[in-house]
C-alpha cells in the first residue's frame, strides 16, 4: 500500500433549511405521510412552472462567502435529463456551467493537529428527488415525492484528500459550517446531509489521476471512512493483480462493509444538459451579497481562534469547543459565570463530563440536563474547594439524573470537602497506626505506597479530604521515604 | 448527414420510446432527412455570437419569498393516477 | 345572425338584456351540434359547464355589471388545463387526463365572464401545421373540408371561421395561431413572449410558446388580449410590464406609420400571394402609412434554427409523460424500462416521437455544440436583425403562409415539407415578437393571410394597424359557404 497514493474528492449534498421548496410553495418538513407535501409543480403535472425561492439563493451565497469563494453575479439553472421514477419531470433542475458559487477553500484540522487547506471547486443549487420505497410491495416500488423539489446545495471539493481520515475531517468541517450558517440542519439520519465519495489510486509520484469510482449516498462519517478504506483496498488489489478500475458508480453496503457496483446504472448517462428555458438567469448584485454577508455569524475557525487566544486553550481544545455554535455558546456562558481564569477547568468539564453525558443519552446540547448556570455552580465549588474534582463528578451525575443544583446535592449528601487540617491529621494518624507494615515499607523506599495511604485516608473520609492538604500533611507525617 | 439504425435505437432508448420493427425504417429515414435539413445551420458563420436561451434578453429570474403556499391535495391528485398504493405511486420494482 | 356579430355587438346586446348569455350559448351549442361533425373541431364539448357559466354571467349582467367579455362564449384549445375537464393536448397520452387546475389564461377569461363551450382539437402536443397529427382525427377546413385548417390550433381556427364560437384561445410556438388563422380566414394574434402567462399551458417549447387568440376582428382580439395579458407570479418567464388599454389604442390614425417590407419574405413569393400583399400595401399607403424595404439577412436560418431549438426543449418537456403519476400507462409493464418505453411509445404519435428524438439527438453528447448551441447563436442573429429593422420601421409586413390550405394527407409523409409551412411565422417566435394575421383575400377560393410583426410589447400598435385595415376592407367578414 505504501507505493500507492489515494486521491479522494467529496460531493456533499446539503438540504437547505428553507420553509418551502426551491421551485414550489410546498412545505419541506421531514416525516410527513407519503405524497402529502407534493404539489402540482413537484408532481410535474402538465403545464406547471418553477419559481425560484429567494432564501435558497441567500443560503447558497452565505455558504460561498463563508468559504471565501467568488459568488457568481450571474448563474444559470440547467436541466439534467434522465429517467427515474423519483424524478417526476424526467429531468432535475440543477446548475451546470454557471453555478452560483465558484472556487473557495476550507481549512480542516486533521487528527494530528495539522491544518490542511482543501479546495472547493464549486457549490451549486439544485432540487432533490423523491424517494423509492421497496418494502411491503411485491415486485414493485412505491414512490414518495414529498422530498422532490427540496433545495439542495451541492458542494464539490477538489480531489485534495489523500486518506479516508482526511475525507472524514473535511466532511465534518463542512457539516459544522453548514450548521453554523444555519443553512442546513445536518441531520444525516433524515438525509439532510449526504455524501458521495470519488476515490481513485495512483502510483506515488505519478501526476496523472487514476480512474475513479464514485461511491454514492454515504450518510454517516463512519460509513464514509469505512467505504473509502474498502474501496482503496479493492482498487489497489485489482490493479496489482493486473485488472483495471472501471469508472462506475458504487454503493456501500454497511452490513457487509463493502462497496459494490450499481447494477441498474448502465454506461455513463448522457444528461444532455441545457439551460432551463422556464427559468431566467439568476442575477445577484452587491446589495444582495452585502445583505447576506451581514447575516454571517462568527465562523468556526474564527471562534476557535478566539477561544485559543482569549482563554489560553490549545488549538485542539478550541476546535472541539467550537464544533457547534451551541457548544461554543454553552462554553462561553460557563466562562461568563466562572471567569476566564478558570477557562481550562470549564473546557475540561464541557469536553469531558458534559459531552460524555450527552453522548450517553444521545442528546444534543440544547437538551442538556445540566444548563450552563448549573454547571458553573458546580465548578465554582471546585474552585472554592468546597469539593474535590473527584467528588464533583459524583455531584454532576446526581445533577444530571435529579435535575437539582450542585449546592443542594452537596448538602443533601454531605459531600463537603474536609479542609480542617486537624481533622485530616487525625485521620492520617489513624490510618498510619492501622498500617504499620506499609509504613515501614514506604519508609524503606517503596514510594508507590504513598498512593495506598492517600487511598486509605480518602476511603476513611468518604473521599472528602482536600487532596492538596492531604498530600502535604501525609508527606510530613510519613516522613522518611523519598516522597 | 444520415442516421443509422443504431443511431436511432440509441436515441430512442435515451428518450425511452419503443419503436416497432415496422416503424424503424420510417423513423430512420425521416430523422435523417430532418437532421440533413437542420445541418444547414452548419454553414452559417456564428463566430463571436453569444447563444440566446430566452427571447427577452436582459430579463432575470424573479425570486419568490420563502413561504409555504400549498397544502395537501394528494387524494384529489391520486384519484386518476395509474397505480397507487398506501399513498405511494407504484411502479415495477426498481433495483438499485 | 348572432354568430356573425362581433364581440362588441354581442356585449352590447347582452348588456341591454336583449339577449341572455344562456340564449347566446344555446345558439352556439346547437350550431356546434349540427355543424361540428363535418369539421371535427372539438375534442370535448362542455355543454353543462357552458350553461352554468352562462347562467353565472347572466346573474352578473342582471346586477348591472358590465364587461366586454361578460357572457361571451369561447372555446379553449385543448392544451390549456381546465379544472375538472378533460385536457388531452390532442394526444392518447392524456386521453384520460382530467386537469386538477385552471391555466392562468383560463382563470382570467373565466373571471371576465366568458362561457366555455368546449376544448378544441389540435395537433398532438402542438406539434404540427395541419391538425393532422391529433389522436382524435384531423380537423377539416370549413372553406373546403378536403383541406387542412392549418395547425397546431386547427380546431380553434376552424371553429372560429365556421362561426361555432365568437372566439377561441390558441397557442403559437412556430406559427400555430397565425398559420391556421390565415388558412381559415380569421384573425389570429400571437402576443410578445412573456405577455401572457404560460402557467397551465401544456409546454411544447418553453422559450417559444405563447398563448393567443382567434377572433373575427382585431377589435375582438384586443378585448380578449386585455383579459389574458399581464404578469403572473407563477410563470418565471412572464414579464411585469403594465398592460395598456388595447381597445383604446384602436382608431389611432396610421399617418406616418412606417411599415417594413421584408425582402426575405418577398423573394420568391408566389405571384398570387404577392398580389394580395401588394393590394394590402396600397390600402396602408392610402391610410397614410409609409413603406420601405428592410432586410433580415439571417432570416433564412429561422426554420432550421427552430427545428433544433423546439425539438430540444420539447424532448425534455415531454419526459414527464411516463405512465407513473397521470396519463396513459401501457398494460402489464414487465419492468420499469418496459413501463417507460411502451407507455411513451404507445401514448405518443409519430410526429411527437420524431420531435422528441430529434431533440434528444441535438442535445446529446457530441452534437450539442454543432446543433443546439449553434441554433441558439443563429437565434440571436435573427433577433438582432429584427431589432435593427425596428429601428427603421414600426412594423414589418408580409404573407403569413406560402400557399393557401393544402389537401389533407398531402404533406404527412414528408416532415421537412410540412416544416416549411412555417417559413414566414417562425422568425417572430424565435425573437419573441408579437405578430398578427388578418384575412387579406383569396387564392383558389381559399383564404390567405396578411401578417404584421411588431417589436416587443407593441400589441397596441399591431392591433391598431390590423383594425384600420379591417375598417378599409371586408375580407374578415367573409364566411365559408354553409356557415354564414
Amino acid at each position: 500500500m505504501s507505493n500507492w497514493e489515494v486521491v479522494i474528492g467529496l460531493e456533499i449534498h446539503a438540504q437547505l433549511a428553507t420553509k418551502s421548496k426551491i421551485f414550489s410553495g410546498s412545505p419541506t418538513a421531514y416525516g410527513a405521510p407519503p405524497n402529502t407535501q407534493a404539489d402540482l409543480v413537484d408532481l410535474a403535472y402538465p403545464g406547471v412552472l418553477p419559481v425560484l425561492n429567494a432564501r435558497a439563493v441567500q443560503m447558497a451565497v452565505k455558504f460561498g462567502l463563508a468559504i471565501d469563494a467568488a459568488v457568481a453575479r450571474r448563474s444559470v439553472f440547467a436541466r439534467k435529463n434522465y429517467f427515474y421514477p423519483d424524478l417526476p419531470k424526467g429531468y432535475q433542475i440543477s446548475q451546470y456551467e454557471l453555478p452560483v458559487v465558484a472556487r473557495g477553500t476550507l481549512k480542516v484540522m486533521l487528527d494530528d493537529g495539522s491544518v490542511k487547506t482543501v479546495g472547493i471547486t464549486r457549490a451549486h443549487l439544485e432540487e432533490d428527488a423523491g424517494k423509492s420505497l421497496h418494502e411491503g410491495l411485491a415486485h414493485a416500488t412505491g414512490i414518495d415525492l414529498n422530498r422532490a423539489g427540496t433545495p439542495l446545495l451541492e458542494i464539490v471539493s477538489e480531489p485534495d484528500m489523500r486518506s479516508a481520515k482526511e475525507a472524514v475531517a473535511y466532511m465534518k468541517k463542512i457539516h459544522t459550517l453548514v450548521r453554523y450558517l444555519e443553512i442546513c440542519d445536518g441531520n444525516m439520519q433524515e438525509g439532510s446531509f449526504r455524501c458521495d465519495a470519488n476515490v481513485s489510486v495512483r502510483p506515488k509520484g505519478q501526476e496523472k489521476f487514476g480512474t475513479r469510482a464514485e461511491i454514492k449516498n454515504l450518510n454517516s462519517f463512519r460509513f464514509v471512512e469505512k467505504a473509502i478504506q474498502y474501496e482503496v483496498a479493492r482498487q489497489v488489489e485489482l490493479i496489482e493483480s493486473g485488472g483495471k478500475v472501471a469508472q462506475e458508480t458504487r454503493l456501500y453496503d454497511s452490513d457487509k462493509d463493502e462497496t459494490r457496483s450499481m447494477r441498474s446504472k448502465e454506461e455513463a448517462n448522457d444528461y444532455r444538459y441545457f439551460p432551463d428555458p422556464d427559468l431566467l438567469p439568476v442575477v445577484i448584485d452587491e446589495l444582495f451579497i452585502e445583505a447576506v454577508r451581514a447575516t454571517l455569524p462568527e465562523l468556526p475557525d474564527q471562534k476557535a481562534a478566539r477561544f485559543a487566544k482569549d482563554f489560553a486553550l490549545s488549538a485542539y481544545d478550541a476546535g472541539v469547543l467550537s464544533a457547534s455554535r451551541e457548544l461554543g455558546a454553552y462554553f462561553e456562558a460557563v466562562i461568563a459565570g466562572l471567569g476566564a481564569s478558570h477557562a481550562k477547568l470549564a473546557a475540561n468539564w464541557v469536553m469531558g463530563e458534559l459531552s460524555s453525558a450527552l453522548n450517553r443519552d444521545n442528546a444534543d446540547i440544547a437538551n442538556s440536563k445540566v444548563n450552563p448556570r448549573a454547571l458553573t455552580g458546580l465548578l465554582k465549588r471546585i474552585v472554592d474547594e468546597t469539593i474535590s474534582g473527584k467528588i464533583a463528578k459524583e455531584v454532576f451525575e446526581a445533577m444530571w439524573s435529579e435535575g437539582k443544583a450542585a449546592d443542594a446535592i452537596i448538602e443533601a449528601k454531605g459531600l463537603r470537602q474536609i479542609t480542617d487540617s486537624g481533622a485530616i491529621e487525625g485521620v492520617i494518624d489513624s490510618v498510619i497506626a492501622a498500617n504499620p507494615k506499609q509504613l515501614a515499607d514506604y519508609r524503606s523506599g517503596k514510594d508507590k505506597l504513598f498512593g495506598f495511604f492517600v487511598g486509605q485516608v480518602m476511603k476513611a473520609t468518604g473521599g472528602k479530604a482536600n487532596p492538596a492538604q492531604l498530600n502535604e500533611l501525609l508527606k510530613t507525617k510519613l516522613g522518611g521515604g523519598n516522597a | 448527414m444520415s442516421l443509422t439504425r443504431q443511431d436511432v435505437e440509441k436515441i430512442a432508448h435515451l428518450a425511452r420510446l419503443s419503436i416497432t420493427e415496422r416503424e424503424m425504417p420510417v423513423y430512420v429515414s425521416s430523422l435523417s432527412s430532418i437532421v440533413n435539413f437542420v445541418d444547414e445551420l452548419s454553414r452559417a458563420d456564428t463566430s463571436g455570437v453569444q447563444p440566446m436561451a430566452h427571447p427577452l434578453d436582459g430579463q432575470h429570474q424573479r425570486l419568490r419569498a420563502d413561504a409555504v403556499s400549498e397544502s395537501d391535495h394528494h387524494e384529489k391528485y391520486q384519484r386518476n393516477a395509474p397505480a397507487v398504493a398506501a399513498g405511494l405511486y407504484v411502479v415495477p420494482r426498481v433495483i438499485e | 345572425m348572432l354568430h356573425n356579430l362581433f364581440i362588441g355587438e354581442l356585449a352590447e346586446r347582452l348588456a341591454k338584456r336583449q339577449i341572455s348569455s344562456v340564449e347566446l350559448t344555446r345558439h352556439f351549442l346547437s350550431r356546434i351540434e349540427r355543424l361540428n361533425p363535418a369539421l371535427n373541431a372539438f375534442i370535448t364539448l362542455t355543454v353543462e359547464r357552458a350553461l352554468e357559466d352562462a347562467a353565472a354571467a347572466d346573474a352578473r349582467l342582471g346586477k348591472g355589471e358590465k364587461g366586454p367579455l361578460l357572457g361571451i362564449p369561447l372555446i379553449h384549445k385543448d392544451i390549456f388545463c381546465t379544472s375538472g375537464v378533460k385536457t388531452s393536448c390532442g394526444s392518447r397520452m392524456l386521453d384520460n387526463f382530467v386537469a386538477p387546475y385552471d391555466a392562468t389564461v383560463v382563470a382570467r377569461l373565466k373571471g371576465a365572464g366568458t362561457v366555455m363551450l368546449g376544448k378544441s382539437n389540435m395537433d398532438e402536443f402542438a406539434m404540427g401545421s395541419s391538425n393532422e397529427t391529433s389522436y382524435y382525427g384531423p380537423v377539416k377546413n370549413p372553406w373546403d373540408i378536403s383541406k387542412v385548417p392549418g395547425g397546431s390550433s386547427g380546431g380553434s381556427a376552424a371553429a372560429t371561421a365556421a362561426r361555432l364560437t365568437p372566439l377561441a384561445t390558441g397557442t403559437d410556438t412556430g406559427g400555430s395561431i397565425r398559420q391556421p388563422a390565415a388558412l381559415t380566414g380569421v384573425t389570429g394574434l400571437k402576443p410578445t413572449y412573456g405577455r401572457v402567462s404560460r402557467y397551465g399551458m401544456i409546454a411544447f417549447a418553453s422559450s417559444l410558446d405563447q398563448a393567443g387568440v382567434f377572433a373575427r376582428s382585431a377589435g375582438d382580439a384586443a378585448a380578449v388580449l386585455q383579459a389574458m395579458a399581464g404578469f403572473d407570479p407563477r410563470d418565471s418567464t412572464s414579464v411585469d410590464v403594465p398592460v395598456p388599454d388595447y381597445s383604446k389604442a384602436l382608431g389611432a390614425p396610421l399617418k406616418g406609420l412606417k411599415i417594413g417590407l421584408l425582402r426575405e419574405f418577398f423573394d420568391g413569393l408566389e405571384p398570387r400571394n404577392a398580389a394580395l400583399i401588394e393590394e394590402a400595401l396600397n390600402i396602408y399607403t392610402g391610410l397614410g402609412a409609409e413603406t420601405r424595404e428592410v432586410s433580415l439577412p439571417h432570416l433564412p436560418l429561422s426554420v432550421p434554427t427552430y427545428y433544433v431549438v423546439a425539438p430540444a426543449e420539447c424532448s425534455s418537456n415531454l419526459s414527464r409523460f411516463d405512465g407513473v403519476r397521470f396519463g396513459y400507462r401501457c398494460e402489464d409493464p414487465k419492468d420499469l424500462l418496459d413501463l417507460y418505453k411502451r407507455s411513451r411509445g404507445e401514448g405518443f404519435g409519430a410526429e411527437v416521437k420524431r420531435r422528441i428524438m430529434t431533440g434528444t439527438y441535438v442535445l446529446s453528447a457530441g452534437y450539442f455544440d454543432a446543433y443546439y448551441l449553434k441554433a441558439q447563436k443563429a437565434r440571436r442573429m435573427i433577433t438582432d436583425d429584427f431589432r435593427a429593422a425596428f429601428e427603421k420601421v414600426d412594423l414589418v409586413i408580409g404573407p403569413t403562409t406560402p400557399t393557401p390550405a393544402f389537401d389533407i394527407g398531402a404533406k404527412m409523409n414528408d416532415p421537412v415539407l410540412m416544416y416549411l409551412n412555417d417559413i414566414y411565422t417562425i422568425g417572430a417566435n424565435l425573437a419573441g415578437l408579437p405578430a398578427v394575421s388578418v384575412p387579406c383575400g383569396f387564392v383558389d377560393a381559399l383564404p390567405m393571410g396578411l401578417q404584421l410583426i411588431g417589436p416587443h410589447f407593441a400589441e397596441a400598435k399591431l392591433l391598431n394597424a390590423a383594425h384600420q385595415y379591417q375598417q378599409a376592407t371586408d375580407w374578415h367578414k367573409h364566411a365559408p359557404r354553409g356557415y354564414e
